[in-house]
């Protein structure tokens, strides 16, 4: 019998560097093979050259024995595979069956589509691998649960007999990754092969029947995970123990550095998207806040920070209200900010290093002189920041777009906090960076947590909030809905409190 | 109220609204003193048509463009390059061979602009920019050497062109059908003088009788668009190209391809609208006679929310000014425009008073307190208003409605293959 | 310095290649219309030596330049600023009918006439500033609606009730007493040249231009508040996480490229026609864009813009005269020059990106 996939030394180049280098490995039909490695190892790169959005330079590909050169995802979703992108592929304006059937349309003369025809095969699939759907819902209605089974109907839709998933849990509270468990071994029973890509390694030892690592673009083991721990699985990813976000010895101390008082924000629909938060940051305190995404943080943070004005309620650094100060006036008073998307909020990616090291600090010396922008000084800043925390480039005269990933965040990093802040925002500071910069980003959180900072820290990594905060906060619809101490909870719990299946009495 | 006028099914809704404003017109032109009766005549209906057609197929010629995730500010230039292609078409083969260079030459431009945003990722505001700069160049040059060959043309204008002809609906309006002489029904009953039942009537006949071909055509490209991007295959992949183009990619619909067609069926439509100008306009070629018409085409785009019943409805209330203008040399029919105007912008302001949106009230009240001053102190509009309304109207428009509108998601957003 | 020469060549790269291109597509055209190309541009060149042509190509390009650096502090920002063709004719209007108006010693004159042509510019300009911000209103949409009202309506309306005597077909404002003229350059060119024939006058508006270019550069390249307008420009978002008000950047920028084409009709006004009439020059304003984009938004670029559009401008009617070809060429030239400028200038950059991505990956590997 053959098997389902066949690739043999794969190799795919870019710029500076090789994604995936003569990586070979076999799934058979019928299983769920995890691919494991951490950030940057090659393992998204490797499934879109699967998905035929890449082409490799080198090697071969063999599904259900025949060879394949896909030149675009339609020969991939020909030969029976589908996809389900870590980014939802879905448009927000059209309905569920409009984003589902789109590229495979059922047609009646003059390319008008049988929406019928359509509607009933789709109802057909879900029923079939029962999963609930509304045909005729707009997607921006519903929840990420919910996106998520559109994705995955989308792929049985069309027949799919091999799924890739790319991190499918990424955007899942632990409950909900039960669920999708649930669903993938239903698939698995009704004869479908799974790839699953991830790197939290409980869920890909609870789920898979072969795991195959991958570490600088290479296969390093092909692995059953009855006979790995996961601290055998983490040797094998990088070569070494993982980084841990743990902090040893408390250095909460009683002075307040921040007190925010009864906050509410407004969405553009004018409901309040942050209602009556209240709580307190000390001196050399990291509090952490817990959510489903939606429930209010990045409207928290974006009111903290300032780019999103307040309704209601006071943001006192060291007893000054900052409520009615700009961005640039709260950062003048000691606030420090590491937003969520890097890219979109973080970098000026055209410019050099030395004009990214000074965004959100212009305004202060080195960078400044009077009026004039001091080059000379924010040059020698920059090369300080390079070397306090490991940004590694030829020279700061590098564009910022040039830079990976990691060393992207070490730089936004190293500007925020090299600025020695009162309050440090920091939104989901090691999303999608390779473990080396992850574990210096904690560190350098760790050393300024130390060093008597105040941090809020917003994280979707569950066990980064844990491990880091002296004190978590869940949010739940705009609300503080439980204040836990991180040190008798479990991912799980934290669940619970977020999805609202468990309510604490003492919410604020 | 405002909830059961929705309610309403379409068909009614617009009924009620266009006969809404043929009140409002009959009311404010006897607000003129000595009263007038052009506002609602035949005429000033049927001009509303003629003018509104340009100002229509750029407007839906841009909707296929920004559902494909292209702007297109180059309509303008493509309606320059379909005004001269046409009336070249007219010269050389009649005036369906003009329609179809009309098509053509707008096509044309349209295909540079998808060459240099899709293939090669420029700003689609810097390409559209170049193809305004680009196109009245080009023309001039085409009638350089090619109208100047003909009698009567010269670098700056071709000789007389044929347009398509017009038909006239039978028994409602009269004309004449194998010889015999309809009655003119709608024409009788405008006959008759009777306050806003004659204004309608003579309103509806202006838009039946005497209606140019390429008028229908155009306007049978409102339900055919419509058709064409919802319900049908190449719609949705075209839509997908301007909502989330990576998701139609990661189905295997070729992006790139989308972009193309619609950024080429723009061009070819705005081309088109030209093609009308030269040929059912005015009836020749003449430099610079656009006159803006594909901005303001794009201006309908977003006033019509990127729908094609909206853009057919802004076409139609941009056009009219100039259709009324073209048989007001003392300006009065414009000037009773000037009290149109101030009622909406009365209405607006009552709204935002309701809606508790007390800057919008503030700035609508102001603006009607203007517009209402220079109509009390003015009896006369001057000649330049016509041409100025409609881009001060869509300003005002977009000033108070633009929370409202929303535009594909991905308009004007670069995208290249395989980049995620 | 290897890396230097590189970083040159591909500055030079982009526009050589668009200038083959459209110098080759050109000569197409015009063998198709059946002229001798080489014949054509050999004219060209040859008028263009002249020293009368050289004067008419800076008078030329010293409006062009001041229209092309208006619209570049937009598109700096990232915004695009279709207006300033709008701006400046509105602009030089007012500054006309008020230098007209007033009697002063020279220089206030003059200052007062570029003062209230920079304020009318801002001011419109502006106008499209706030819609932006304060309705949400696209910037391309507001200035193409602004360019309409304020030519075909305001200018439109006071040029008819404001002019000097009757209504003629080239009727205009009243004439700006003397003091408000602006002194030719003749003579300070002419200390290198020979005398300057066929009554043509060097504006005195030219090194205004020249300021007017050092100004922005220094402005954007070395102030804080130019660091934050770039920062707005390269990213709103980031900015505005990093403290920039962008709503202010963009009025600030509006209203700074406003002014700056308020400047733009200055030739006419204070060394040309002294008035405002209808033989002032239309279409600078798109020319500009054209400009700005040729010379990539920076001061120096810009200028080499508007110098080689307006070598091709003043040029054009040298092949009238010799009869080797239609002079309209010319400006089917100056399309295909853009276009291709445009093209090749987003090609050249995503090749430099991809390899500067290559060269700082194989550099930190190669220290580690």
């Amino acid at each position: 019998m053959t098997n389902a996939i066949e690739l043999i030394g794969i190799t795919k180049r870019f710029p500076g560097v090789v994604a995936n280098d003569r990586v070979s490995m076999s799934v058979e039909h019928g299983e769920i093979h995890a691919i494991c490695g951490e950030n940057g190892a090659g393992k998204s790169t490797l499934m879109k050259i699967l998905y035929g959005m890449q082409a490799p330079d080198e090697g071969r590909m063999l599904v259900d024995g025949d060879q394949v050169h896909f030149k675009s995802p339609s020969d991939a979703i020909a030969k029976g595979i589908g996809m389900v992108h870590q980014h939802f592929m879905l448009a927000d304006q059209l309905t569920v069956l409009e984003n589902v059937i789109l590229g495979d349309e059922p047609t009646r003369g003059f390319g008008r589509i049988d929406f019928a025809a359509a509607e009933a095969h789709l109802v057909e699939v879900s029923k079939k691998y029962g999963l609930d759907i509304q045909p005729h819902e707009l997607i921006e209605t519903l929840a990420v649960g919910e996106r998520q089974r559109v994705e995955i109907i989308k792929i049985l839709f069309r027949g799919a007999k091999i799924l890739i998933l790319d991190e499918p849990t990424a955007v899942l509270v632990p409950q909900e990754v039960e669920e999708l468990f649930r669903n993938l071994r239903e698939l698995k029973q009704a004869g479908s092969t799974i790839l699953f890509i991830d790197h939290k390694l409980e869920e890909v030892l609870a789920i898979a029947d072969t795991i195959t690592v991958i570490r600088h673009g290479k296969t390093v083991a092909t692995v059953k995970p009855e006979d790995v721990t996961a601290a055998d699985l983490a040797e094998l990813m990088v070569g070494s123990e993982l980084p841990t976000p743990a902090t040893t010895e408390s250095t909460v101390t009683d002075q307040v550095a921040v007190s925010v008082k009864g906050i509410t924000v407004l969405d553009e629909d004018e409901r309040p998207a942050v209602n009556d938060i209240s709580f307190d940051v000390h001196r050399g305190e990291i509090v952490g806040i817990a959510g489903v995404e939606g429930n209010g943080q990045s409207e928290l943070i974006d009111a903290l920070v300032g780019t999103r004005p307040l309704h209601k309620g006071s943001i006192e650094i060291k007893g000054v209200n900052v409520a009615d100060q700009s961005v640039r006036g709260r950062r003048e008073k000691g606030l420090a900010y590491v937003p969520e998307d890097r890219h979109a909020e973080g970098l000026l990616l055209v410019a050099p290093l030395w004009e990214n090291a000074a965004l959100g600090h212009q305004t202060r010396p080195p960078f400044t002189k009077g009026i004039w922008f001091d080059r000379a000084g924010a040059r020698n800043k920059t090369e300080m920041i390079r070397k306090d925390f490991d940004v590694r480039t030829p020279n700061v005269e590098v564009a910022a777009h040039a830079l990976s990933g990691g060393n992207q965040q070490k730089l936004i990093v190293g500007r925020e906090l090299s600025s020695d802040p009162e309050l440090f925002i920091a939104a989901h500071p090691t999303r999608g960076i390779d473990v080396g910069a992850q574990a210096a980003v904690w560190d350098d959180m760790r050393k300024a947590r130390h060093a008597g900072m105040a941090t809020v820290l917003v994280s979707a990594d569950l066990e980064e909030l844990i491990g880091l905060s002296d004190t978590i906060l869940v949010m739940l619809r705009g609300k503080v809905v439980a204040r836990l101490d991180p040190n008798d909870v479990t991912p799980r719990d934290l669940g619970s409190y977020m999805t609202g299946a468990a309510i604490q009495g003492n919410g604020q | 109220m405002l909830k059961k006028f929705g309610a309403l099914p379409a068909w009614a809704r617009y009924s009620i609204a266009a006969a809404t404003g043929v009140l409002v017109l009959a009311l404010v032109q006897m607000l003129e003193p000595g009263g007038l009766s052009r506002l609602t005549s035949a005429n000033a209906s049927g001009a509303m048509l003629r003018w509104s057609v340009p100002i229509l197929l750029a407007g839906i010629g841009g909707l296929y463009s920004e559902r494909a995730g292209v702007v297109n500010i180059g309509l303008e230039g493509m309606m320059v390059l379909g005004t001269w292609t046409g009336a070249y078409g007219v010269l050389v083969g009649g005036p369906w061979v003009g329609l179809l260079y009309g098509l053509v030459g707008g096509g044309i431009g349209g295909l540079i602009h998808a060459i240099a945003t899709v293939t090669f990722g420029v700003d689609h505001i810097v390409s559209g920019v170049a193809i305004n700069l680009l196109a009245p160049g080009a023309v001039r040059f085409l009638s350089s050497e090619l109208f100047i060959n003909f009698s009567g043309g010269s670098i700056t204008q071709s000789p007389a062109v044929q347009g398509l002809g017009t038909v006239t609906a039978p028994v409602l309006a009269g004309g004449t059908v194998f010889g015999w002489k309809s009655p003119d029904l709608l024409g009788a009953i405008a006959d008759w003088d009777v306050f806003f039942v004659s204004d309608i009537a003579s309103f509806v006949r202006g838009l039946m009788a005497g209606v140019g071909v390429f008028t229908l055509i155009a306007l049978a490209i409102v339900p055919a668009t419509a058709w064409l991007v919802w319900k049908t295959r190449f719609g949705l992949r075209l839509r997908i190209a301007g909502e989330h183009p990576t998701a139609g990619e990661s189905l295997g619909v070729n992006i790139y391809w989308q972009k193309y067609k619609g950024v080429i069926i723009s061009g070819a439509l705005s081309g088109l609208g030209g093609a009308f100008i030269s040929m059912e306009l005015t009836g020749f070629y003449r430099e610079g006679q656009t006159q803006g018409r594909g901005f303001i085409g794009l201006a309908a785009l977003i006033f019509g929310n990127w729908r094609p019943g909206g853009i057919l409805i802004a076409a139609l209330l941009f056009g009219y000014p100039f259709g009324t203008a073209l048989r007001d040399l003392d300006g009065r029919s414009t000037h009773a425009l000037l009290m149109v105007v101030v009622i909406a912008l009365t209405l607006i302001t009552a709204l935002s008073v309701k809606r508790k949106r007390r800057f919008d009230a503030v700035l609508a009240g102001s603006l009607a307190a203007g517009f209402l001053v220079w109509y009390l102190l003015t009896e006369t509009a001057p000649d330049w208003l016509p041409n100025t309304l409609p881009f001060a109207t869509v300003l005002i428009v977009l000033l108070f409605a633009i929370q409202r509108l929303r535009m594909p998601k991905a308009d004007g957003a670069p995208y290249r293959r395989g980049a995620t | 310095m290897n890396g230097l020469g590189r970083r040159i060549l591909l500055a030079m790269a982009a526009p050589t290649v668009a200038l083959v291109f459209s110098l080759a597509l050109s000569s197409i055209v015009l063998l198709v219309s059946g002229s001798e190309p080489l014949t054509a541009y050999a004219d060209m060149a040859r008028n263009g030596a002249r020293l009368e042509t050289i004067v008419d190509m800076l008078n030329r390009a010293t409006p062009l330049y001041l229209s092309g650096i208006a619209a570049a502090i937009g598109f700096r920002m990232n915004l695009f600023n279709i207006g300033v063709e709008g701006q400046y004719i509105l602009a030089g209007f007012f500054a006309a009918v008020v230098g007209a108006q007033v009697m002063l010693p020279s220089v206030l004159h003059i200052i007062l006439i570029l003062v209230v042509a920079m304020l009318v510019g801002a001011i419109w300009s502006g106008l499209a500033g706030w819609l932006k911000v304060a309705r949400g209103i696209n910037e391309v949409i507001s200035t193409i609606m602004l360019n309409f009202i304020a030519v075909g309506g305001f200018v439109a309306w006071l040029s008819v009730e404001l002019r000097d005597g009757p209504l003629t077909p080239n009727s205009g404002t009243k004439f700006i007493p003397e003091s408000g003229w602006i002194p030719d350059l003749n003579g300070v060119l002419e200390l290198f040249t020979r005398e300057i024939t066929g009554g043509r006058h060097l504006s005195g508006v030219l090194p205004l231009a020249i300021i007017a270019g050092v100004v922005f550069h220094i402005f954007l390249n070395r102030t804080r508040l130019g660091f934050d307008l770039r920062a707005s420009g390269y990213n709103a978002t980031a900015a505005r996480a990093g403290g920039v008000d962008s709503n202010r950047m963009i009025v600030t920028a509006m209203v700074y490229g406003g002014a700056m084409a308020g400047l733009v009709g200055m030739v006419d006004v204070l060394s040309r026609h002294h008035r405002y009439d209808a033989d002032f020059t239309p279409g600078l304003g798109f020319a500009g864009i054209a400009v700005a984009l040729l010379g990539r938004n920076h001061a120096v670029g810009v200028a080499i813009g508007a110098l080689f559009f307006a070598f091709m401008d003043v040029s054009s009617p040298i092949l009238q005269i010799t009869g080797s070809a239609t002079r309209e060429i010319v400006v089917i030239m100056q399309g295909i020059i853009l276009l291709s400028a445009v093209v090749a200038y987003e090609s050249v950059n995503r090749y430099r990106r991809r390899e500067e991505a290559k060269a700082t990956a194989i550099a930190i590997q190669e220290v580690a």
